[in-house]
């Protein structure tokens, strides 16, 4: 009765306090920024409470820029989360030899990195007016990619670029999850009676489409934050989210600052539920995946 | 059938990578009409702007790699020790510059930090700097710390910690003398991410007007024709030899610990 430990209350705020310069450092360099773009969002000039700014997104020529950043996001998205499959299912299933498993791997930690203003560079070289292919084929093939309706400064031309970065991305996170298919899965099928295609239809895509769905948000996401390769392959000419942030937080070009504030405030919204689906739809996938 | 469909899969899918690369590579070459030449890196290494702000970006790369790993490491040996209820929490905070677009970030930094806040960073040429290698750190805080901890879940850091304190170490040496050699190899892989990551960050540096090689590299862009693509394979071979280094580190290791 009468050992109760009172060292434990001494202990308790030294404890704290070795979270503290993480703490202060976040709160200042991470949250509180953030918390003020948020807010500001939901502000006057004066600091009076509003839904204005917000409101003030449903125009014409913001509303098309979110919605062409959104189809840019969802296109390169689709199409990285497809070719990155289809990829890694290669290297992974298609009886290949291990040698190239590791360079491949690497390669693409490479590749998902090497974005921003680079990777630009690089695909103007290569699909612009004057680039390598474009080039290759109006003299050997006589296709004239121009007449075809094809400019690397469209939406075409910039979901291409992104997928340089969504590939290999797809490639890193998809490879664990066909790591983890099974044999015992196949062969079970296999017993009952089920082809190929229907142990994938029924088994393998099943228990593979949590993952994917969640890759698909995760990259999703980070097309849609995506400020430098767009700035540097396209200037201003695609009227794309980030790019005219990037102009209304360097000239106010939208004539109001608070609308700048909308403006982040909805990048933050959407890139946000994408993050939320990722994570709720891994934690899913990673039920079967142990 | 199934593996040449593997393999045909595969060499499309890395025509679609190499042809990018050696685009870029083959306009570097060109400056001179007609033959191959370097005379594009030639002009490009002879720009004083080129080295001031590749020195700056490579300055401000080690600052970062410095001050994050000064927060990050000894939060991650204490949530391991004393606070192990905190790390989903920890971890996801760690996460969040993946969710918040950087020129969202940027954008708070300017409005919080101007000239007429409290802390008026933004103010002088020192301040901005210290702002921008904040903004680094917490570009790269999911990277760092991933890394930290992932290298912390492969020693036993409660009894190391006890085994130095029974010694009559204090915190600091626990730190520096018997956890980060423990965890070195996550660290330089860490560390290696992050300065692939800053030397082509682009965004930051340009709202926050500050000399990088990021806003360097697209003023090349819009002005010159050769010049851009020598600078462009200069950082892929940056981003490439990051990436390269973090493997040779990681099987050094692993010789290091099968040999014992």
């Amino acid at each position: 009765m009468s050992d109760t430990p009172p060292p434990v209350r001494r202990r308790l705020p030294l404890t704290w306090l070795g979270l503290l310069p993480f703490a202060l450092f976040v709160a200042l360099f991470l949250i509180a920024p953030t918390m003020k773009i948020v807010l500001g969002a939901f502000q006057r000039a004066d600091g009076s409470f509003t839904f204005e700014n917000v409101a003030g997104l449903f125009t014409d020529s913001i509303l098309s820029s979110y919605w062409i950043s959104i189809k840019i996001s969802v296109a390169s998205a689709a199409l990285g989360c497809l070719v990155g499959f289809l990829m890694a299912a290669a290297m992974v299933l298609g009886g290949l030899p291990r040698a190239i498993r590791s360079p491949l791997l690497t390669f693409s930690g490479v590749a998902s990195n090497f974005a921003g203003v680079p990777l630009a560079f690089a695909f103007l070289a290569t699909l612009g007016p004057l680039g390598l292919v474009t080039l290759a084929l109006k003299t050997h093939l006589g296709i004239n990619l121009r007449v075809y309706g094809f400019n690397i400064l469209s939406f075409w031309g910039l979901t291409i670029t992104y997928l340089f970065f969504q590939i290999p991305l797809m490639i890193l996170i998809i490879t664990p999850a066909l790591d983890g298919l099974k044999r015992e899965w196949r062969e079970a099928a296999s017993c009952l009676g089920a082809s190929g295609a229907q142990y994938w239809r029924m088994v393998a895509l099943p228990i593979l489409f949590p993952s994917i769905l969640g890759t698909f948000a995760l990259l999703f996401a980070n097309a849609f934050g995506a400020v430098a390769t767009a700035i540097a392959l396209t200037g201003s000419s695609l009227n794309i989210v980030p790019i005219m942030l990037f102009a209304q937080i360097r000239g106010d070009v939208l004539g109001n600052p608070h609308l700048g504030y909308a403006m982040a405030f909805g990048m933050i919204l959407i890139t946000g539920i994408a993050n939320v689906l990722y994570i709720v739809l891994r934690m899913r996938s990673e039920r079967w995946l142990k | 059938m199934k593996r040449a469909a593997a393999w045909a899969i595969l060499l499309l899918g890395m025509a679609y990578f190499i042809l990018p690369l050696i685009g870029m590579v083959e306009f570097s070459l060109s400056m001179k009409r007609g033959i191959y030449s370097l005379e594009a890196y030639r002009v490009v290494l002879a720009d004083p702007r080129f080295r001031e702000t590749f020195t700056f970006s490579v300055v401000m790369a080690l600052l970062t790699i410095v001050v994050g790993m000064a927060i990050v490491v000894p939060t991650a040996f204490w949530v391991r020790l004393k606070m192990p209820g905190l790390r989903p929490y920890v971890e996801f905070v760690t996460l969040l510059p993946l969710v918040i677009p950087a020129i969202v970030i940027v954008f708070g930094y300017i409005r919080l930090y101007n000239t007429s806040s409290a802390l008026p960073l933004t103010g002088t040429i020192f301040g901005t700097n210290l702002l921008l290698v904040f903004g680094y750190v917490t570009l790269s805080l999911p990277y760092m710390y991933r890394a930290v901890d992932t290298g912390l879940r492969t020693i036993d850091v409660a009894t190391l910690t006890e085994a130095a304190q029974s010694l009559g170490a204090g915190w600091v040496t626990i730190l520096a003398r018997v956890i980060l050699p423990n965890v070195l190899v996550s660290v330089l892989s860490g560390a290696f991410v992050t300065f692939a990551i800053v030397m082509g960050e682009f965004t930051m540096a340009a709202l926050l007007n500050r000399p990088a090689f990021g806003p360097y590299l697209q003023l090349m862009g819009a002005n010159r024709a050769y010049e851009p693509f020598a600078l462009a394979t200069i950082a892929f071979v940056i981003t490439w030899a990051c990436m390269g280094l973090i493997q040779l580190v990681t099987r050094f290791s692993k010789h290091d610990k099968a040999a014992r």
